[in-house]
């Protein structure tokens, strides 16, 4: 941000060396070497500190080093190369320390993270075309969340973070792998029978309604009033009541959902028939086109936008309903049910594995109906630019 | 997103009632309200209905059909209470409690609000903080704003009773927690908005301050932090809307001692309807109160900016 003007006030230094991030890690890995990497009990029962590898440092360096002297792609590669050798090579060396972790292995931790926070700071500063910044732009955040495992895996290893507080993202992998069958029945149950038909249910509820309440401004004008203060309300909490209504099965899930999602359809579809500019209603007019004609050639689609921004809040409101809806009681299956009673066993690996199948869950989803969207709605500005 | 028309509750009470009844938003409102209250009434007959007639049965009575319908409307753990009811427990529990009584509707509704509000003040200032380095730093638009958003995908809601439960096993406990769940919620309108708006500038009045050779630090304060303003209150009432649900769901898990979620919990413990409805009316109430008030704080914010606020927001 402040690189120009920076340039003009420093003298000294030359500009391709002006990089505090690098600077940065090479003074932590300078300071690494003469601190110790680990303590590791002795014969005697006595803690001996264990010297900081010194090939690391070194390799470190000359990575941070020939990085700023190579501003080309050969830099970036040997960034890459530099910080990622050094993070794996320290993920290898982890579980043989965990718990005894000295401060040689943080601050060797933290300057392989800053190059790789340098890299990608030199990624995004790429301008490619077409196809390849699009893969660049696919490859920054996935690096940016590969560092995010990796650092929670340090630290909880390293640092010895209890199990039951937080799991390392190692376990959670393994766990996932090992009870397939059981989260894949747990999905079926949440996500195929209670969010899914809730969604569907609900979203077409406040569709209809909208196109009813078209005809008539006056219910019109009172409705969006009132739908966007019921989207203000914590409608969540008639999750209880629907449990003693429906019962511990998928109906009250689907009633939570249905109820939930209800209000932003229905306020954000009449908003979006709204949307139509005078010029074309004139213009449909001259054509002597009927209600419906206008409104499925003209309003529908210039509605667009509107309804599928509703459907991507929903996305994600249909599956936190429906989770919650199911602390207040289910069947003995289903994602909320795992999550508080595998949390009440203290299998917390279990519970960060129904975590991740619902989150992987909901981005799916949200991602495919913003594909959807983006299929459908190409000629909106925002799909455009 | 819903947010535009939020400042509905507060657009009521403008003077000029009967002026706006006949051409406003006003009269529409109240017929839709009646029309739902009226809907809550028949619902209420027809699910209490079934749980009556066996009573009758037993008691071998034979009522009129108003009679019927008085005394579905007046059980005692109705299906669904009628409004009256609610109505009813909400004004014992409100005026009639001392507040600093457990059974206080206030109290409850207090003990709620705290963390919502510590909750929502610390989201605001991490959404403004993320929104800024955003702005600012390109390699960070690239690499935190696609998980950003994706850490909404994320049903928070669902696992925040975990997380309380994990932070008391580390001895945080109290107000912070809950205070931390709002804030997870919150502070993503507020990033959004906020990223939206210290963008909003005119490339022209960039410029202009490229020319004066202000700092990023001068252009920020003068150029994109005022613009921004519009936006961040725009946020912020979706943002503490948020974190007021946030706060009832973190209530879940410890045990139902108090707050609004822990009244939902036991009137579901209990089966007492009427109490739930209570508490959900109160939490509607205070959701309505907190939009409204942050919609007086932005029109606040904005005459002092000098800007003149139109009739009809």
């Amino acid at each position: 941000m402040s690189d120009i003007t920076a340039s003009s006030k420093a003298p000294g230094l030359p500009e391709e060396w002006r990089e505090p991030l690098i600077w940065l890690a090479i003074l932590c890995t300078i300071t690494a070497l003469f601190l110790p990497l680990a303590f590791l009990a002795g014969d005697d029962g006595i803690a001996k500190p264990l010297r900081s590898p010194s090939g690391l440092c070194v390799m470190l360096i000359a990575g941070a080093i020939a990085s700023v002297r190579f501003q080309s792609w050969l830099g970036d590669l040997l960034l890459f190369l530099s910080s990622h050798l050094t993070a794996g090579i320290l993920l290898f060396m982890v579980p043989a320390y965990s718990g005894a972790a000295g401060w040689g292995f943080w601050l060797l931790l933290i300057s392989s993270w800053l190059l790789a926070w340098q890299l990608v700071s030199r990624l995004s500063a790429h301008r490619l075309e077409g196809r390849l910044q699009t893969l660049l732009d696919l490859a920054i955040p996935i690096i940016f969340g590969l560092w995010l495992l990796l650092l929670w895996e340090m630290v909880v290893v390293g640092a010895g973070v209890p199990f039951v507080l937080l799991p390392p993202p190692s376990q959670i992998g393994a766990r996932i792998a090992e009870s397939l069958p059981l989260l894949w029945a747990d999905f079926q149950q949440t996500f195929l029978l209670g969010v899914l038909p809730g969604y569907v249910i609900g979203c077409s509820a406040g569709f209809v309604v909208a196109v009813l309440v078209d005809k008539v401004p006056f219910l019109q004008r009172g409705l969006l009033p009132v739908g966007n203060m019921a989207s203000a309300l914590p409608i969540i909490g008639v999750a209880p009541i629907m449990v003693m209504w429906f019962g511990f099965g998928p109906g009250s899930k689907i009633a939570v959902v249905v109820i939930m999602i209800f209000f932003p359809m229905l306020v954000n579809t009449v908003a979006g028939f709204a949307a139509a500019g005078n010029m074309e209603k004139d213009l449909m007019r001259t054509y002597a086109a009927s209600y419906w004609q206008t409104l499925l050639k003209l309003r529908l689609p210039n509605a667009m936008p509107f309804i599928f921004n509703a459907l991507k809040i929903n996305s994600t409101l249909a599956l936190i309903g429906a989770i919650v809806a199911e602390f207040f009681g289910s069947p003995t299956v289903g994602m909320g049910f795992r999550i508080s009673t595998e949390f009440g066993r203290l299998n917390t690996d279990l519970v960060w594995a129904t975590i991740a199948v619902a989150a992987l869950a909901g981005s799916t989803f949200y991602g495919l109906i913003a594909l959807i969207e983006r299929r459908i709605t190409f000629w909106h500005p925002s799909a455009r630019g | 997103m819903t947010t535009d028309a939020m400042a509905s509750p507060s657009s009521t009470v403008r003077p000029g009632l009967l002026s706006r009844a006949l051409s406003g938003t006003f009269l529409p409102v109240l017929v839709v309200v009646l029309g739902i209250i009226a809907i809550w009434y028949i619902a209420a007959i027809s699910m209490n209905s079934t749980f009556q007639r066996s009573l009758d049965a037993r008691a071998e009575a034979t009522p009129t059909t108003i009679e019927f319908i008085e005394s579905t409307l007046n059980q005692e753990r109705p299906v669904l209470p009628s409004p009256h009811q609610v109505a009813e427990n909400l004004w014992d529990t409100v005026f009639n409690k001392k507040i600093s009584s457990k059974r206080s509707l206030v109290y409850h509704a207090g003990v709620t609000l705290a963390p919502t509000l510590l909750g929502f003040l610390m989201g605001t200032a991490l959404g403004i903080l993320l929104a800024t380095i955003i702005v600012h730093v390109l390699s960070m638009e690239k690499s935190l704003m696609p998980w950003i958003i994706t850490s909404q995908t994320i049903p928070i809601l669902a696992i925040a009773p975990m997380v309380i439960l994990v932070l008391d096993a580390v001895g945080i406990r109290g107000l912070l927690p809950k205070a931390l769940i709002s804030m997870y919620l919150s502070f993503f309108p507020i990033t959004v908005g906020m990223v939206k708006g210290l963008r909003s500038p005119d490339k022209m009045h960039l410029d202009l301050l490229r020319t004066y050779n202000a700092s990023s630090w001068q252009t920020f304060w003068k150029l994109r932090w005022p613009s921004s303003l519009p936006y961040l209150f725009t946020s912020m009432k979706v943002a503490i809307a948020i974190s007021l649900i946030g706060a009832i769901i973190a209530e879940l898990p410890t045990g139902a001692v108090a707050g609004l979620g822990a009244r939902l919990l036991s009137g579901s413990y209990y089966g007492q309807t009427v109490l739930i409805w209570s508490a959900l009316l109160m939490a509607a109430f205070c959701a309505a109160m907190l939009v409204a008030l942050v919609g007086v704080a932005d029109k606040w914010v904005r005459r002092r900016m000098g800007e003149k606020v139109e009739a009809g927001s």
